[in-house]
Formats: structure tokens, sequence, C-alpha cells
């Protein structure tokens, strides 16, 4: 019934929590949801470990959180980037830039090299 | 947030976490609902899709970094719980420490002022005392070398003199003897204090003749003055003079070089004379303090003022006896004022110390104790999981927890500590005032306590968290008598020695003042009452010359003459030097047929003298009323001056001069028993007597010696009264009987004593509850081994003599331990001994006994139960 998943390599929750969030405040079951839908349900998001990480972000500073209504009239707790988390955004997202790209060019240079 | 902030709102977090994981399921159901599921299955999936809420709560936790404290908020609940449940164990350690640890931050409090705190003055590293050498010891400088100094020194920022001046104040009150000091006009400026209220002196102050001003201590301005702050131009009168208050010092001033001065008054000689030798500016009365420039050391300062007193100037010509030769002394001003108690206070502290470690042992052994009987719960946590660090934080929370009880209980036994303290601390204490349980003592109170809390704790925890399970359980049957014994023993030895070093050195102190106690002072001082009546006013002023006629001695005569009738008074004189009093200046220079000159001591006094005193005549007569101004000077000698200067010969009708050798012979004859003058302790026997009328001088202050019919302190009221009718303007200071005398000259002694005593006893009766905690820890642990001794034919007395051995054989260790650091302990108190060996066998012997025998009956006890133990239900019980 689900979908097949990539299990997410390490440290990567992090970084996808802190892209979503730098998008506005959002709650934590809406950074499921919106991680689920956009990269089209490949990325499964663990959700027991997503609340320990939205902590966690938010005890380092990286993530401010606030107590908001919902449209639907619900408490919720929206969190939002802070400064400090912009910038390890950024720096982490170009450090993904970087590795990924290598390994791409590994991988094609080894596919190549192996026919 | 910081930590400590998101721990104290540690239950909104859980509830906000709480909610915020409701929402999620909430939100996760709706969305499902909405998408067609049974909201049954929909919640049930949602719920699946988070995970474990208590797992996924727990990671929350983890991830909001306070951990480690909400594992010690766990830790403390869990060790306050464990301390409640044994209320006794918790008391009994709670005030051992207490004990320990107030006392310690007592006599911190007092000691840490004069050791280790700066005197209460900016820069305060930079006050020295500058003394002039005289016999290869310290000697007060003179005027002129001190103007000679501040002319020529590059080393100092400024420089002071100082010395004693007690004017009378009259008035409309009661004639009154003031404290002050008269000080060059710098003196202020080189403590670096100016005064609240007005001026400081300034140069012109200190010129000869210049106008008469004074500066008022804050105690004595609120007391005399009621505080007013117009004070400032008021006139007050001082020996007859009037002066012009000019300023008040703060009310925390502290002035160390002179504690009970409450008045200043610039000095006012004469720069100009430096060329006349017999004048005051030339007399050794001063002493001196002066102010470093900053980067300047002791050591430089020292040398470029030996330089100065190694090349005289012509503008600066000395005299020989301010000749500078020998170079001059710099102390800093602290080392100064503390010279004379630093032995005794580090003494006292040390002692205090040992205290502290009995009670630390005394401690970690009832620990060990506690632990033994917990070995079941120990077992049990490490079975369900419990590391090894986690049991021994516990275990040292537990042990921090009961060392905080104990410092808090501490604080309370050292703010009544210091109070008591201060009532007995002996007049030579310096900064007596600056004793108080202030912000450094509490500083150290608590590293003191934190530190105990780990150390107490730590060889406990590692017992308790040592071993494995199955030893541990396997123990709850109480099979072997387990490896903390040992430990246990151990630190009981340690007690033990600690407690034989401290009651060692409090009896060698006993001992010392037992025997300066046996020590004849040369006098009887029962019903003796003493005080001393000073003249001060232009009334007495007079020439030299005119002794006979003077108003002074017409006025002593006739107070004399008042206080014979008192009632119940039985004789009176009066002397220029009274034995004990702490009276410095009495010693002057004789000289006999044979030109060799002798120090000694001078007493004026009048014939009844040797009555009061019971001082015994020895030969030839005493001093009587036909000893006047027209007859031959009449002068008695001590024994031992009679023996050192005619030991073949006999004195009586030899010739001395007292003082000036241009005066006529006295002629001896006769002579009394020695009397101890400086102290019990000081042997310096050597002195003349002579009477009032053929003395050259009338001394500004005599004491008066009563002897009284009954009661000799009851006479007081009414002796002041009758100097009063002859002149109310005249003060009566220094009241007291001769035994109060007698013990006040033993203070600083007694001082020592009575604080060693508390330590020691303290020390003897912790090691006591030491031995006899181990004993009966032992005891209850080999009660099986004791049944089968029993039940294999072993009679009450084997097993009495059995436990007893154990305790005496751990007694003795420890005494043979503790008479190693009792010796050395012996030679760091050795300053404070009198008339005793620091070895001295019979406080050695005594002590001993001592600790055997409370020994003994702490072993008796346990000895006993374990003689009682039926075989018959200890076998049973296995």
């Amino acid at each position: 019934m689900m979908p097949a998943k990539s299990d997410l390599p390490q440290g990567t929750l992090d970084l996808l929590i802190l892209k979503v969030v730098a998008l506005g405040p959002v709650h934590g079951y809406a950074i499921a949801q919106r991680l689920q839908q956009v990269s089209r349900d490949v990325v499964q998001v663990p959700q027991g470990s997503l609340y320990p990480a939205l902590h966690r972000l938010e005890n380092r500073g990286l993530l401010g959180a606030d107590w908001k209504e919902t449209e639907t009239g619900r408490d919720a707790k929206f969190y939002r980037l802070t400064r400090k988390g912009r910038a390890q955004l950024e720096t982490e997202a170009a450090s993904w830039q970087r590795l990924t790209e290598a390994v791409g060019l590994i991988l094609r240079m080894s596919e190549g090299g192996a026919e | 947030m910081t930590w400590w902030h998101r721990l104290w709102r540690r239950r909104q977090m859980e509830e906000q976490l709480e909610k915020e994981l409701r929402f999620h399921l909430d939100q996760h159901t709706a969305d499902l609902v909405a998408h067609g599921h049974d909201p049954e299955e929909a919640r049930r999936q949602a719920r699946l899709a988070l995970g474990g809420p208590e797992q996924v709560r727990e990671k929350c936790r983890d991830a909001r970094g306070t951990r480690w404290l909400e594992d010690l908020l766990q830790d403390f609940r869990y060790a306050a719980r464990q301390l409640r449940s044994n209320p006794g164990f918790t008391a009994v350690t709670a005030l051992t420490l207490a004990l320990g640890i107030g006392a310690s931050t007592t006599i911190f409090s007092a000691v840490n002022p004069i050791l280790f705190e700066p005197l209460p003055y900016p820069h305060a590293g930079r006050l020295m005392m500058i003394w002039d050498i005289f016999k290869d010891s310290r000697s007060d400088v003179t005027f002129h070398s001190y103007r000679e100094l501040v002319e020529r020194n590059r080393s100092f920022d400024a420089m002071a003199v100082f010395e004693a001046w007690q004017p009378t104040m009259t008035g409309p009150a009661e004639p009154e003897r003031l404290d002050g000091q008269s000080v060059s006009a710098s003196y202020f400026h080189v403590l670096g204090v100016s005064p609240t209220i007005g001026r400081d002196f300034e140069a012109t102050d200190g010129r000869f003749h210049g106008p008469k001003v004074a500066i008022l201590s804050d105690a004595l301005w609120r007391r005399r003055f009621g505080g007013d702050s117009t004070i400032v131009g008021r006139q007050v009168t001082l020996d007859d003079d009037s002066y012009t208050v000019i300023g008040v010092m703060p009310r925390a001033f502290e002035n160390v070089p002179g504690p009970s001065a409450g008045i200043w008054s610039p000095m006012q000689y004469d720069t100009g004379n430096i060329r006349e030798q017999n004048t005051g500016e030339w007399g050794h009365h001063l002493r001196m303090v002066g102010r470093l420039r900053p980067g300047v050391s002791r050591d430089q300062a020292k040398r470029e003022l030996d330089t100065i007193a190694h090349t005289p100037v012509p503008e600066f010509p000395r005299v020989p006896w301010a000749s500078l030769k020998h170079g001059l002394i710099v102390n800093s001003l602290q080392d100064d004022v503390t010279r004379g108690v630093k032995p005794a206070l580090l003494a006292i502290l040390g002692a205090v110390m040992l205290v502290l470690l009995i009670a630390c042992v005394n401690v970690t052994n009832l620990l060990l104790a506690r632990g033994a009987q917990r070995r079941g719960e120990f077992a049990m946590r490490a079975a369900l999981g419990a590391g090894r660090m986690r049991m021994i934080r516990q275990l040292l929370t537990e042990s921090l927890l009961l060392a905080t009880l104990g410092g808090a209980l501490a604080m309370v036994v050292a703010e009544f500590g210091v109070d008591a303290l201060v009532a007995l601390s002996p007049p030579e204490l310096p900064r007596v005032a600056a004793m108080r349980v202030d912000a450094t003592a509490f500083a150290f109170a608590l590293g003191i306590t934190t530190l105990i809390g780990l150390v107490v704790g730590f060889i406990p925890a590692l017992h308790a968290s040592h071993g494995d399970l199955l030893t541990g359980i396997e123990h709850s049957s109480r099979r072997t008598a387990g490896g903390h014994q040992l430990t246990r023993r151990t630190l009981v030895v340690a007690e033990v020695a600690l407690a034989l070093v401290l009651l060692v050195s409090a009896g060698l102190l006993l001992r010392s003042l037992e025997r300066l106690f046996a020590v004849a002072p040369g006098f009887d001082a029962s019903r003796v009452l003493t005080m001393q009546v000073q003249t001060s006013g232009h009334r007495f002023d007079e020439s030299i010359g005119e002794v006979e006629n003077s108003a002074r001695r017409r006025f002593f005569v006739q107070a004399l003459e008042a206080v014979r009738q008192v009632p119940g008074v039985a004789a009176a004189a009066f002397t220029s030097l009274l034995p004990l009093s702490g009276e410095q200046y009495g010693e002057y220079g004789t000289q006999f047929e044979d030109k060799r000159g002798y120090n000694v001591f001078r007493y004026v006094v009048t014939p009844d003298y040797f009555k009061v005193m019971g001082i015994p005549l020895r030969r030839g007569r005493l001093l009587d009323a036909h000893d006047v101004a027209g007859a031959p000077p009449a002068v008695l000698i001590s024994e031992s001056l009679a023996k050192s200067k005619f030991p073949a010969q006999d004195p009586i009708g030899q010739r001395v001069h007292v003082g000036s050798i241009d005066r006529p012979w006295y002629i001896i004859v006769g002579v009394v028993g020695d009397v101890k003058q400086a102290s019990l302790a000081v042997s310096q026997p050597d002195a003349v007597y002579i009477t009032t009328n053929q003395s050259w001088f009338v001394d500004e202050a005599k004491s008066l010696v009563v002897s009284a019919r009954g009661d000799a302190a009851a006479l007081a009221p009414a002796i002041r009264k009758a100097i009063w009718s002859v002149d109310k303007d005249q003060p009566i200071v220094r009241v007291a009987t001769m035994e109060a005398m007698l013990a006040a000259s033993a203070a600083e002694r007694r001082f020592a004593l009575i604080l060693f005593e508390a330590f020691a006893l303290a020390a003897l009766v912790l090691a006591a509850t030491g031995i006899y905690g181990v004993l009966s820890g032992s005891v209850a642990e080999r009660t099986r081994e004791i049944g089968v001794r029993a039940a294999l034919g072993a009679s009450r007395g084997n097993i009495l003599a059995l436990v007893l051995r154990q305790g005496m054989t751990l007694t003795g260790l420890g005494v043979a331990i503790g008479l190693a650091g009792a010796a050395a302990a012996g030679q760091a108190i050795a300053a404070m001994l009198f008339g005793v060996s620091r070895l001295d066998p019979v406080t050695y012997l005594g002590v001993i006994a001592l600790l055997l025998g409370v020994s003994a009956i702490a072993c008796w006890v346990p000895a006993w139960r374990a003689a009682r133990v039926d075989p018959a239900i200890t076998l049973r019980a296995e």
C-alpha cells in the first residue's frame, strides 16, 4: 500500500526540515506532510524522529517556535527559521549540493568505466 | 531560553510536548478520515505512523539537552527520600559535619582578615612600616630621622609618623580620657582614606605652634556628639586646650596601626631645632608608615633607605642615638600587625582543620556502614540495569546533600562561633572588628562543604558500586565480613591518630598555662584593687625643679589621703609602674659606683606600696615616711639585682644613680623580692624603688593600689568618687582587681588553650563514636561467627576479649601513628609553650591513657553485645 521509500541518509533530516521551515512558519504535522508531498512520497519521514529533530534544532537555536492558532482554530506549535538557522541552511545546502554532485560524478564515471 | 530556564519550566515544556504530539495525531487522523478511512482505523494508523508515544517523548527530552540535570534532580529527590527515611543517621552525620564545617568556618572567619585578606585600604600591599634599629631589634624612629627620610627617599609616595595620644576631654560631662593618635599631617593620605565630613589634615596643620585641630572617628562622633552633622568647626577641650574639629572619618574606616584611636591631631614638632640634641624631636617615640610608589618592591625600598642611612648629608645632621648606622627595617604593614599572633593563629587553624578531618572520617565511616546495610538495594538496582557510574553518581548526590545539610547548620554554628570568639579574643589580636561570617567565609564554607560532600561520598560509593551482583545479593546473608571493614578500620585508626595529635597539643597548652600560673608573680594579688589615675590640664604645667611644690604632687598626695578615708580601704599607695599592667615604659638606666650601667624598672612609690602588694623585704628596711625631699635619697633594689651586682658583699649602704648621673647618689637601704613586670613568662626582675618625695619628677599618671578589707572590686565607685572630690577633671582608667590583671596577662595563651581544648574534646568524642560504630558494625556482621565460636565452647569472657582486643588494636595502632604526628604538632605550637617540653612525658602518658580509656568504653558496649549472642538463635537463623 505504501510506495517504495528511501531511507534518509544520516543528517539529511535536519537539512530537509530547515528547508521546509524556511518557506514560512509551519507546525510539525505540516512539515511531515510537505516533505512527503514535495518528494512525491519518495521521502517517508519517520514521524518518530521528526519531533526529536525539531526539538534538537530548536534547542540549538536554529529554529524558533510560537504557539499560534491554525485555520481550523486549534493551538499548534509553529516553527520558524532563526537567523542562525538560515545561515546553517545555506551552508548545509551548499555542502549537500557539492556532495551529491561529487557522488554523481563518481557514479557516472564508474558506470562508464565498467562497460 | 537558557538551560536552567528550560529546567525550571520543565512541567510547562512537558505539557507543550504532549499538546504538540496530540495535535499531530489529531491532524493526521482527521486527514485520514477525510480520505475516507474509518475514524477508529484512522487513529490507529496515525498512532502507528508516529511510533511509541513514550519513546518519542523520551527522545524529545533528550534533544532538549537538560537530561543530565533532570537526572540530577531525580537523584536529589531520591537522596532526599533516603535521608528522610533514616532520620537518626541523617541527624548524626549532618550534626558531625555541621560541627566540623562550623568550627573551621568560625576559625577561618577570624583568621582570614588577620592573615590572608588585604588590609582595608586601597593598594594595601604598598603600605610599609619603617623602623629604626637599636641593639639588633626594631625601634621607634625620631622625628628628625623621619624628616630626613621623607626629603631624601624616592621609593615612597608618602610617609607618615604617628604616636599614641591620650588627651582628656573635659566639659559638662565626666572627664574622659580618649584614645587617640598624634599623627603627621600626611597620615590619612598614606593610608589612602579621607574624612567623610570636613577635611583631611594639611601640611600647614603640622607646623610648629600651629592652630590646634582634630579629626574624630565615626564612633566617637556618634557617641559624644550624637552624630551632629554640624560638628565641623566646633571647639572641644582636650587637656585644657581648645581644639577645632575639622573632620570625621568614615564609619568603615579601620585604623589598623592604632585600633582603639578615636581622635587624631596633627603633631606639631619643631623642624628648625635639628642641631639641638636634647629635644623631643630627637626622641625615639614615633612609628613610621609609608606608601610605596607603584612598582617599587619592599626590597628596593629597603635598599634605598639603607643607602640613605649610610650616607649622611650636611643638611640633615644626626645625633649618636639616631645615627641610622644599622640601616632601617621595612616590613609590610600587614606582617607588622600580625607578627605576634601569626604562629598561634596558624596553629589554631591547623587544629580546626584536624577536627574537620576527623569529622569527615567519621561521616565516611557512617556512610560505609550504611552502604553495607544497603548492599541488597544496590544489588537490586544493578540487576535492574543501573550503570556503575550512575550508582556512584547517586551515592555522591546523597553525600553532597548530607554535606549541604551539614553546611547549612554549620553557618548557624559559625555565626555564634564568631561572636564567641570575638568575646574571648585576647587584646593582642588585631582586626577583631573585621571578624564576621562574610562572603569570603561563606565561600570557604561552601567550598569545603562541596569538597567534603564529594570526598566522604567517594569511598563508600566506590565500595557500594564495586563487586558484582552475585556477591551483593549473597551478602544479604552476611556470610563474610566484607572488605569494607578494612577501609573502616583504617579510617578509625586515622581518626584515633588525629585525635591524639589534638589531645597532645591541648595537653601541652594546658600544662603551659598551669606552669605559667604556678609562677610566683612576686606579689600577693588577693584583695587588691588597682586603677590608673591621670593628671591632665594646664593646672599641672611646671618647670623642672619645682617638683617639691608642684600641683601634680599635691594632687596625688591629696587623692591618696582621700582614698585612705574610704571605708573598707585597709591601705593604699601610688606607684609609677604597675606589674602586669602592660605598661612598657618604665625601664631606666642605673649606674653603680663601678660605672657599670644596668637597665632596670624604676618604681616610684609611696611607702605603703609594699604592704598593699605584699612584696617581701629580704634585707635592710623598706621605704618609709622619713624618706622625704630633704633626707638622704634612699633606694630599694630587687633581689635579683642584688645577687647579680653584689654577689659577695652586702648591698646595703652601696650607692647608685637612677636616671641622670648629675643628681645625687641614692643609697641602697634594703632589698625586696623580685616581681614579674612585663608578663609571667618573662623573667626581667631587675628593679629599683624610690619614694615619690625623692624622685626628680612626678609621673603624669600613677597607678593606685588599694588593699581592701572585703571585696576589692566593690570599692571602685567609692574610691573614684574620693579622687574626684579632690579634682573632678582627672580621668581614672583601667579599674581592675590585681587578680583580673594576673588572669588577663595570660589572655592570649588562654585563648589558644580554650580553642584547643574544645577541638580536642570534639576530636575525642568523634574518635570514640568512630570506634564504637566500627565495632558495632563488625559485631553485627560477625554474629554468625561469634555464634559458632560460642557453640564450640568459647566462653563469654573469650568473646568479650575477642571484640575488645579488636577495638583496642585499632586504638593502639592509631596511638602509635598519632605519636609521630603529635611530635610534629608540638613543633608547630612550640612558641606557645611555657615551662614544658614539646615532648612532655606527663602530657603524652596522660593523653594516651585518656584515649585508651575512652576507647575501651566505646569498645565495651559492642563487646558486651557480642558476648550475649545466643549461639542457638544465630545458627538457626542461617
